[in-house]
């Protein structure tokens, strides 16, 4: 049935159970490296299968190619009307913006990178586990159409290790649309540029030529069949180890070349990286708290060093099935809109089109959910953080064996050994994440520290626990897309006044709305949300569904309660925020001041001691319920002229 | 009426009822297996194609031990009763209208030439036919039966050459009157020249290879030659909107047309003077051209005409890719410096006319081809699997053509084009007029297939020819067509703002349980496909029914209701009831 699936998969039907859905095998790709020799391995012939349509084209004639387009000279043409500038000099700028952009993609930088990272991932993991049949799926679609691959991104090691398992499974190259912060690491940043990746400015949003510069690059690229192109929906890496709202700018633009007829298709294949531990884990936790992002530079790379002394477990890669644009936009978008004005001008889609984009984006982003190999661990942080105060040992387990039993009914992609007794997966795990969890006198419980050190302050050590309960939170967030429907099903069940259907429905819904920014919901979808979600806890025993009611069955506490516990340091949070803005005494919040204060409300709460909830911290907890509020129209944006600062006006 | 007319009344004696063209030309493979085309009346007739087996079993993976023979002779008790209206039937012989309910004759006025209507009859299947078959000899006949139709309220339904390839001459299964076709074959007579203005008046019921000869004998043509011209009629041309091979020198049937005369229900209608070009208000030719029969009979056109022209020259070139091919096309419509003819045949057609040349006479010859082929593959480095092929056809006087061949073959060299010499380019066109025949043959050996055609301005020609291809092989796999089918185009002719290009789609149906239905849901989805591309419903082959769901998206409502407003005006009782078009 998996031959059919990539014919289908294109139309991403929601409605399948992912419980039943089959996975391919995945097999350590390190294995190979560990056997024979790097330098052979780097050196080796390296030919990849190209796009059938290839026209081939050096990097100087794409170069040319982009800068000559119709489009490009075009808006060139506009921007030098419309700012009296000579016509020669906007070339030269869109030229400029061109070379600060283009990558530079050499074999030869290439071969480095697979020498040295062939090292570096030995070092890491124990293991890269790749499904192998959904390489060969990547291949396939690579010579049949323009591809676009769209990992995941947890980790600065995405688009190293994407690059590297093509490379290893000679793969045509793809090029990366990367944040313009690396071109700061001027090394580094040049090794990249030369290994496929291709900056682009993080923000520029009027800037008419920088847009038409770097979408004629990314299609002309698309439409030749250059190679795959790779970037990250969710637009940056995922601090929280949740998936991200997907970003569509960049789907916008690959998409267009189908709608305009210049290809038959564009496949779109999701990729799913997961980590058993995150490099990155302790600093997205400062992150989250306030400490700012640490400035991409190549000394601090090179004080990255001692990460290599560090176990990081095994990474998992899983290629999900292409997903055909054509399939996606079959009687949804009229391609002839296009037929009226000539194609290299640019035109606002349809608003069909602009839906499908969006739909499209969270569809893929939940594809890349559903594929990401979930460890045992993962459970296990659940439960510790279910549980503050510590669980014994044996309760530990068995309650994983139960959360274990639940999350594969639920459909979870759970890499869970079947052959070894529950004693050892979860001892596995917790040796893996000794600075997270600990286990003293039979009993195991988060690694933050009871009293404040030495010359430590009450905030200090309030923030210290908060590190450790981010990071535990980071790797229980990856699990949360198994359980988020049926979670609000559950709150929903306990708040609603009855247990009539529709008032269910209506309390799912409002949890439904609020939370739309804090977990992958697609828009439009709450009543196929709430359905999925009734069908799983009646799976599960949870609950019983007649005509007009639904209501916990006898056997349904356990796993009610789990999933309402679930989503308490949430609603807590969200709970905080509500309470913080209540309390604001200032008429006007400037946007830029509302997390700190907010952060600072949240931790008077927990010094005050009436407040146990590390996670109402979490600065992206907070955006996100700003956000929501805003949607929600409980607080309103206001655009202040003089200083173009936003600023919230509480209603 | 004379005899000679008795036997043009009945084409089917000398033309198939269940296949395209003259019944003693037809492809063949013969107890060698090899490739034949028999009869007398084309360059390729009598010849030995010896390459064309396996080109038809490695392209369709048909075998020769596979066969569908058709049924051989009409069935004519599987022919419906005719349904006539006495008192109609009774009048048109008072009036002396020539009139049969003979069924084979009713059979034979049944269908155009899609594949559908083919297939059915080569299966034996008779769908509704007409009830009558009328042969009016001049203007005032159809004047007389168009008003006897009106007062019987009998349904008409006008037969020029029968090539249509639009479902245009399929009886309505709606409809319950009495249905008449009315066949203008006995009005082709050239009525005047007029050599001081090159006009020429005509009936309408004339084929074009008669008018075309008659002219020639007084020193002159019309130009007009499209690929259905050995049996096509001139009224079917302006009735559908033609369009000639040569329209870049003579113009497509609009351009030549000067008056027309029609016969409708409100009467007959026509301008009063032969101008060359007038303003006043929109042109009634236009509601006349393209109006598929729906409004009325076409009984005389005057048509401008041309002296012969002095010299003819084929060419041809060879270009690496279709890529660079369409590209060169578009700069000599650019430089406004296209020959009389110019077409570009994508590598499937390319290899697909190999595969029909006959057996060389020679060593020598064989010798030559294979020096040409070196030279182009090995030492040009062209890809086998890429190169394509322009063929031209230049006329006017000698001087002239030379120098306007120089300067075509001075565009091509810019887009790596090669002069593959005048053989191969007159090879092409004369595959033309046998490709028809070819489709029969194919259906001997579970192959069906057809062509159709679309307009689209130049910057998506590439990307239309390949997203209709690639979407017929897509829908034929989707289907269950277990062999991918032969699915390829060319660029026929050249406008200043676009092109024509025409598709040919074919394929192996066996193992599949209703071939027709998936032969027309793939037409179906390419349409939709050429559609989405910036492609126009029809460059020359017109709507009929088969097209019909498509008009509103292609002219919007108000278009529609216009063109509706004029039906019901010039015909409110549906006397013209093909249901074409609207």
């Amino acid at each position: 049935s998996t031959r059919r699936g990539i014919a289908t998969t294109g139309r991403l039907n929601p409605k399948v159970n992912p419980g039943l859905k089959k996975r391919d095998e995945l097999e350590d790709m390190l294995e190979e490296r560990r056997r024979s020799s790097d330098a052979r391995h780097a050196l080796r012939c390296y030919a990849p299968a190209v796009y059938k349509g290839l026209a081939p084209r050096e990097v100087s004639a794409l170069r040319g190619a982009v800068l000559q387009s119709d489009a490009l000279q075009h808006v060139i043409g506009q921007v030098s009307a419309e700012c009296g500038e000579r016509r020669e000099l906007v070339q030269e700028e869109a030229a400029h913006l061109l070379d600060e952009m283009a990558h530079r993609l050499r074999l030869g930088t290439v071969r480095f990178f697979a020498y040295v990272l062939s090292k570096v991932f030995k070092t890491l993991f124990r293991s890269v586990r790749v499904n192998e049949e959904g390489v060969q799926r990547l291949q396939q679609a690579i010579q049949d159409h323009p591809v676009v691959l769209l990992p995941s991104h947890r980790s600065y090691m995405d688009f190293l290790m994407m690059s590297y398992i093509l490379y290893t499974y000679d793969l045509a190259l793809p090029v990366i649309a990367a944040g313009m912060d690396f071109m700061s690491m001027k090394v580094v940043g040049e090794m990249l540029r030369m290994s496929g990746a291709f900056f682009i400015r993080r923000s520029f949003g009027g800037d008419k030529l920088y847009w038409a510069v770097f979408s004629e690059y990314v299609k002309t690229m698309l439409r030749t069949g250059y190679a795959p192109i790779e970037f990250f929906l969710e637009g940056t890496r995922s601090r929280t180890g949740k998936s991200l709202t997907p970003k569509t700018g960049l789907l916008n633009i690959v998409m267009e070349p189908f709608f305009k007829g210049e290809v038959f298709d564009i496949h779109l294949v999701p990729v799913s990286i997961s980590y058993d531990r995150i490099l990155e884990e302790s600093l997205y936790a400062r992150e989250l708290l306030g400490v700012p992002k640490p400035k991409e530079t190549t000394s601090g790379l090179l004080k990255a060093r001692q990460i290599l002394r560090e176990d990081y477990g095994v990474m998992h890669v899983y290629f999900g099935h292409p997903v055909s644009v054509r399939s996606l936009a079959q009687g949804r978008v009229k391609r002839s809109q296009y037929n009226l004005v000539p194609r290299h001008i640019p035109q606002r889609p349809c608003l069909a089109a602009q839906a499908l984009v969006g739909e499209a984006a969270f569809r893929l982003v939940r594809l890349q959910e559903q594929a990401m190999v979930l460890r045992p661990w993962t459970l296990v942080a659940t439960l510790l953080l279910q549980n503050p105060d510590g669980m014994d040992l044996p309760v530990l387990e068995e309650q994983a064996a139960w959360l274990r039993r639940l999350a594969l009914s639920f459909g979870a992609f759970l890499d869970w050994p079947d052959c070894k007794p529950c004693r050892e997966v979860v001892g596995a795990g917790l040796a893996l994440h000794k600075n997270l969890a600990r286990v003293s006198g039979g009993r195991v419980r988060l690694a933050v520290a009871e009293t404040p050190g030495v010359g430590q302050t009450a905030e200090e050590l309030a923030f210290d626990r908060a590190v450790g309960v981010l990071s535990c939170a980071s790797y229980r967030n990856q699990i949360l897309h198994v359980f988020i429907r049926p979670a609000l099903l559950s709150v929903a069940l306990r708040t609603a006044n009855s247990s009539r259907k529709d008032e269910v429905y209506t309390c799912f819904n409002f949890l439904w709305t609020v939370f739309s920014n804090e977990f992958i919901l697609c828009p439009g979808a709450s009543v196929q949300d709430f359905e999925e979600a009734c069908y799983l806890l009646g799976k599960c025993c949870a609950v019983q569904e007649s005509q007009q009611d639904i209501v916990m069955s006898e056997g349904g506490h356990a796993t009610l309660a789990f999933l309402r516990a679930l989503l308490d340091p949430f609603l807590q949070g969200y709970q905080v925020v509500c309470q913080y803005l209540c309390k604001e005494t200032e008429e006007n919040l400037r946007e830029n001041k509302f997390v700190p204060a907010a952060r600072n409300f949240a931790l008077q709460l927990i010094l005050a001691g009436t407040l146990k909830c590390y996670e109402a911290l979490s600065s992206d907890l907070q955006k996100n319920a700003l956000a929501a509020l805003v949607q929600l129209e409980a607080v309103t944006k206001v655009k202040v002229i003089p200083t173009q600062k936003p600023v919230h006006a509480r209603l | 009426i004379t005899s000679h007319h008795i036997t043009d009344s009945k084409p089917q004696d000398i033309m198939k009822w269940n296949g395209w063209g003259y019944s003693d030309s037809r492809f063949l493979f013969n107890k060698k297996g090899q490739g034949e085309f028999t009869g007398k009346r084309y360059r390729l007739s009598g010849m030995i194609l010896p390459s064309l087996k396996d080109w038809f079993e490695a392209t369709f993976g048909t075998s020769l031990q596979h066969k569908t023979p058709a049924t051989p002779t009409l069935n004519v008790s599987a022919v419906p009763p005719p349904n006539l209206v006495e008192p109609f039937v009774e009048e048109l012989k008072v009036a002396g209208v020539a009139a049969s309910h003979d069924p084979e004759g009713r059979v034979f006025r049944s269908h155009g030439h899609c594949l559908h209507e083919i297939f059915a009859l080569r299966e034996g299947r008779i769908g509704r036919v007409p009830d009558l078959v009328v042969w009016p000899n001049c203007h005032n006949d159809v004047v007389k039966i168009v008003e006897l139709a009106c007062k019987y309220n009998v349904c008409l339904m006008p037969y020029g050459g029968g090539t249509s390839v639009s479902s245009a001459l399929e009886c309505p299964l709606e409809e319950t009157r009495s249905v008449v076709s009315l066949d203008t074959s006995q009005m082709n007579r050239i009525l005047w020249i007029d050599e001081k203005n090159l006009t020429v008046h005509v009936e309408a019921g004339i084929i074009g290879q008669d008018l075309e000869r008659q002219l020639n004998e007084s020193g002159y043509c019309t130009g007009h030659e499209p690929d259905s011209m050995e049996f096509s009629s001139l009224g079917g041309w302006v009735a559908t909107r033609a369009s000639g091979m040569k329209k870049n020198i003579y113009g497509n049937i609009e351009d030549l047309v000067v008056h027309i005369k029609m016969v409708t229900p409100r009467g007959v209608i026509e301008k009063s003077c032969q101008g060359p070009r007038m303003s006043t208000g929109p042109d009634i030719h236009h509601f006349i051209m393209g109006s598929e029969g729906t409004l009325g009979v076409v009984t005389e056109v005057t048509m401008k005409i041309r002296p012969l022209p002095e010299y003819q020259k084929y060419g041809s070139i060879v270009f690496p890719n279709f890529q660079q091919g369409v590209s060169c096309l578009r700069e000599v419509a650019r430089q406004r410096c296209a020959p009389a003819s110019i077409r570009l045949m994508d590598n499937e057609q390319f290899q697909f006319g190999h595969a029909l040349k006959p057996q060389v006479s020679s060593i020598f010859t064989s010798f030559l081809d294979g020096l040409k082929k070196f030279y182009i593959t090995k030492f040009k480095g062209f890809e086998p699997h890429h190169l394509c092929v322009a063929t031209l056809l230049f006329e006017g006087d000698r001087e002239k053509v030379l120098q306007h061949e120089k300067q075509v073959y001075d565009i091509a060299a810019k887009f790596g084009g090669l002069a593959a010499g005048e053989d191969n380019g007159q090879r092409g066109y004369m595959l033309t007029f046998v490709i028809a025949y070819l489709r029969d043959l194919g259906m001997d050996y579970y192959v069906i297939g057809e062509s159709f055609e679309t307009s689209v301005p130049w910057d998506r020609v590439l990307d239309l020819c390949r997203n209709v291809k690639e979407r017929i092989v897509r829908e034929c796999k989707e289907r269950g067509v277990q062999f991918p089918p032969f699915s390829t185009c060319r660029v026929t002719q050249t406008y200043d703002a676009g092109a024509c290009v025409y598709f040919y789609f074919a394929f192996n149906y066996r193992g599949l349980a209703d071939p027709l239905h998936v032969y027309e849901r793939v037409e179906h989805e390419a349409r939709e496909e050429i559609l989405a591309n910036g492609g126009s419903l029809s460059h020359h082959h017109g709507v009929g029914k088969l097209r019909k769901e498509w008009m509103r998206e292609a002219v919007s409502t108000v278009g529609l209701g216009m063109l509706q407003s004029v039906k019901e005006y010039v015909d409110p009782n549906n006397i013209f009831g093909n249901r074409n078009l609207l």
